[in-house]
């Protein structure tokens, strides 16, 4: 429940943050607050007491240490793209916008990094830098709107991530702010951390832990060459197997991505790049490096896939029909779109192994919800992302698809795997974290979440089902001087 | 001091619970092979891991392994050879750093060397230890067993655990067992040997090495002086190497090209495949420092454009062997005669003249006094120490685990 008194309080926090943050960085009309009840998630919504759009680390500073003694909670807020509602607003809480930190503030070629700040677009990394040779690896597909600082509190992946890693492992510092106004820089342009890898575990944190307010990524040259594969097959039982060997035979291609059919019915419906339309799963692989090496690797993937019934293999050509292979499976999401009024995006994680017994109990839970589901899947990492069709004007049909939605994430948590690969927790999952986690797992990361944030008021409601005490997590249970234990093997 | 050896999960738990019951810290050892690193401990209790251990699940078209914290790494390399997998970090093997007997080396563990966060030459393309760490099970300082991450390659669930597990000398959790990440082995290996070089010269020729798309898994400079502890190398000039891994093709035409861009001015030569791979096990043990004596081993993590201009100032000012990895971003310096084993002159020269330089450097190995009276681990800036600090507390409050080992009182 929302607390009634502080949101009584509005005019004196809007007075003090106008204080810290003048002109029209701070947001009340409701009109204006509108703009940010929603994130990539659109099923919720929720308008923000008041939105504050700082431009400088002394203006967060200083807002956060205002919250803080005020007793008020914080939402932080970069593009508003998350897909599990990571930057949902609270009726309670202040809306802390990142976007006027727009600005590349370095780029260092010698020690191949950029020095930016946290509104900067991933996207935008890259063009910064690509004149000389040089790109930022994670590429989520929101990549031309997702921010940087984005993507350090979710972690963000895309379809390179099983050969060049997630965000986490293409950060090198950060700058960072703590609910108490403390600002406190991890890393910088050098390799590892000096003590406990703080930059480590504030990354994938979903903006829970601190307010990042400048980044240090790292930058890698472009491989020379690239090129895709695009193979169809009779079975996705055959295009798993594919995976699986393509991978044993000690090969990580660039990117390896599944469609099932009606994932492909609808690309190739919306872009027309030539996908096959008679096969059960496609497989994109994309080969990158030097020339001999990409040959080579293209032999190698294609025999794989001969030996699992391919019905159809075109390794690119040139640049512009690798792109026209991609653009079918980047185009997946809107293409669905086109087909049904909604759809609901999941981002469960399972061994590969299992993909085949994932998908067939999928199309049972298909049938019995009555809804439509199209699979595209990073295969090369296991990371699934089932798009379920629905109507939400149709009564009923919102329930069923995240009923339907919940069933798929835990079906990946028995068979292994996990409730998300890339897109968070937030509050989609939250409920769902206790299929995958017990109560003192769970405890010990809120714990932690209390030695950064002991009240509690940095994007409360996110990633944990219950809200806990940090007074109460802290009780240590010890039964003083006894020995509880007299089995223990002592020598 | 009385030792403890849990065979399972629920007795690792049980003598955590004791020892907090009886107010008796632990000293978390697996193979022991890394006592000598972080500040010396003098604990009335053992918590010896060496019996979680053994491999419980490999998959190796998944890329994932798990296993007991305490399994030898040489039983998980061998597995791992089987299925033409690795694990891509390299964890080091510092048993000659240490002078220690071959059977207390040979006894390092996965646990250990993610305990330790510590990493080989292919740091710079493949990632560290805990970029490969992707889950665990253990046992908190509060006694309570706990698990994070998981075991498949992409997981974003809940905070990552693994990472603050890496590197935290076993001073928040006992692991008992852990995940990571496999790799295959490249097909083919070859190194480029430059000769002569200075280091200011070889760093700048490094860089543009890591700079190009040619995929440089190891870019090294080891000084004239430092070349005495390297069988391959005693006594000759200073050595800039880069190596190339990949399909044998690929490895030719790198190579090819690597050195048509860097348009050098120094002798070039290549190791082939079986000298590379000693040449790069030596660099990843820290065989050039090793040796007789009892000098102070640093190793300094700072921006690679700056390894060159650190090594030679360090060299400057004391009694140093040094040479650098990471293109220039990790410097092993052996110091001698300084009463604080060169820890001043050190971090000193990490700020830099403006003293806005960053970086850090830990004392890897030293005497137990010297270890004593130095920080091991970089200072931390007050806020950040706290935070630290804060941390600690929240996995083991009652200090059970490893007190010490990384900050004095903690």
């Amino acid at each position: 429940m929302p607390d009634a008194a502080l949101i009584e309080r509005r005019a004196d926090i809007v007075e003090a943050l106008r204080r810290i943050v003048p002109g029209e960085g701070v947001i009340v009309s409701e009109a204006e607050r509108r703009v940010y009840e929603s994130d990539g998630l659109t099923a919720y919504r929720q308008l923000p007491l008041v939105v504050v759009l700082p431009s400088t680390v002394e203006q967060v500073a200083a807002v956060l240490r205002h919250c803080k003694e005020a007793g008020a909670k914080v939402v932080p807020r970069g593009a508003g793209t998350s897909l599990s509602g990571g930057a949902l607003p609270l009726a309670d809480g202040v809306l802390l916008g990142m976007a006027k930190f727009n600005r590349i503030l370095g780029i260092d070629y010698e020690n191949r990094c950029a020095v930016v700040q946290p509104g900067v677009t991933n996207l935008a990394i890259t063009k910064a830098v690509e004149h000389a040779g040089f790109y930022y690896a994670p590429d989520p597909s929101s990549q031309i709107a997702c921010t940087i600082g984005g993507n350090v509190a979710e972690n963000s992946g895309g379809v390179h991530c099983l050969k060049y890693g997630l965000t986490t492992n293409n950060i090198l510092g950060i700058e960072m702010v703590l609910m108490n106004g403390e600002v406190i820089r991890l890393g910088g342009k050098h390799l590892d951390a000096e003590n406990y890898d703080v930059l480590g575990v504030m990354t994938g944190s979903e903006g829970l832990l601190g307010v990042v307010t400048e980044v240090v990524v790292r930058i890698l040259p472009k491989p020379t060459t690239a090129r895709a594969l695009l193979v169809g097959f009779p079975t996705t039982e055959d295009a798993a197997n594919c995976v699986a060997e393509v991978i044993g035979a000690g090969i990580i291609p660039a990117g390896m991505e599944m469609m099932d059919r009606p994932a492909i019915r609808a690309a190739e419906a919306f872009v027309k790049v030539g996908y096959p339309l008679d096969v059960e799963a496609l497989l994109i692989v994309e080969l990158d490096g030097a020339p001999p090496e990409v040959d080579h690797l293209i032999g190698k993937v294609e025999a794989i896939a001969l030996n699992h019934n391919a019905t159809t293999i075109r390794p690119s050509r040139d640049e512009p029909e690798r792109l026209a292979f991609w653009s079918g499976r980047k185009a997946a999401f809107p293409a669905v779109g086109r087909i049904s009024p909604d759809y609901y995006c999941m981002d469960g994680t399972i061994p590969r192994a299992r993909l085949a017994e994932v998908l067939t109990q999928m199309r049972t839970l298909s049938e019995q919800y009555r809804l439509a589901v199209a699979n595209v899947f990073h295969a090369g990492d296991g990371n699934l992302h089932p798009l379920i069709l629905y109507d939400a004007n149709k009564p009923g049909e919102v329930e069923r698809a995240e009923a339907f939605g919940a069933d798929i994430l835990k079906l990946c948590v028995e068979v292994g795997g996990v409730l998300t690969g890339e897109h968070g927790v937030g509050v989609e999952k939250r409920d769902l974290m206790g299929t995958m986690f017990d109560e003192c797992d769970l405890a010990h990361q809120e714990r932690l979440k209390c030695a950064f944030d002991p009240d509690g008021l940095l994007n409360p409601g996110k990633v944990f089902p219950q809200l806990h005490r940090c007074a109460e997590l802290g009780r240590l249970h010890v039964h003083a001087g006894r020995l509880p234990f007299p089995d223990l093997p002592r020598f | 001091m009385s030792r403890f050896a849990p065979a399972d999960l629920d007795e690792l738990r049980d003598a955590i619970g004791e020892a907090l019951a009886v107010e008796e810290p632990l000293e978390v050892v697996a193979g022991g092979s890394k006592r000598g690193l972080g500040r010396p401990l003098q604990l009335p209790r053992m918590l010896d891991l060496s019996r979680l251990a053994g491999i419980r699940d490999y998959q190796p078209s998944e890329l994932v392994l798990s296993a007991g914290a305490a399994t030898p790494i040489e039983e998980i390399d061998a597995a791992l050879a089987e299925a033409r997998q690795m694990l891509a970090f390299e964890p080091p093997d510092l048993g000659a750093l240490f002078g220690l007997p071959a059977a207390v080396a040979g006894r390092r563990t996965l646990g250990g060397a993610l305990a330790c966060n510590l990493s080989g030459p292919r740091r710079i393309q493949a990632g560290a230890a805990r970029d490969h760490f992707l889950g665990f099970r253990g046992v908190s300082g509060r006694g309570e067993v706990f698990k994070a991450g998981g075991k498949v390659v992409k997981n974003v669930t809940g905070y990552d655990l693994c990472k603050l597990m890496a590197g935290s000398f076993g001073t928040l959790a006992a692991l008992e067992e852990v995940t990571v990440k496999v790799m295959p082995q490249p097909e083919a290996l070859s190194t480029v040997m430059l000769c002569g070089l200075d280091a200011l010269a070889a760093v700048r020729i490094l860089s543009g090495a890591l700079a190009s798309p040619h995929e440089v898994s190891g870019a090294v400079y080891i000084p004239a002086l430092a070349t005495a502890g390297l069988t391959s190398l005693s006594g000759s000039t200073a050595v800039a190497a880069l190596r190339l891994e990949g399909p044998d093709p690929s490895v030719k035409f790198r190579r090819e090209r690597l050195l048509a861009e860097l348009g050098l001015d120094c002798e070039a030569s290549s190791l082939d495949e079986e000298a590379s791979i000693a040449f790069w096990r030596a660099i990843r043990d820290v065989l050039p420092l090793a040796g007789p004596g009892d000098r102070a081993i640093w190793r300094i993590s700072v921006a690679p454009s700056r390894g060159g201009e650190l090594g030679e100032a360090i060299g400057h000012r004391l009694d140093t062997r040094w040479y650098l990895d990471w293109a220039g971003g990790l410097v092993w310096a052996a110091i001698e005669g300084a009463d604080d084993g060169g820890a001043a002159v050190i971090r000193d020269a990490i700020r830099g003249a403006d003293g806005r330089g960053t970086g850090h450097a830990t004392l890897i190995k030293g005497s137990p006094e010297l270890r004593r009276s130095v920080p091991v681990f970089e200072p931390q800036p007050p806020p950040l120490a706290a935070l630290v600090g804060r941390i600690k507390e929240s996995f083991d409050p009652r200090r059970i685990l490893n007190p010490g080992r990384m900050v004095e009182g903690s």
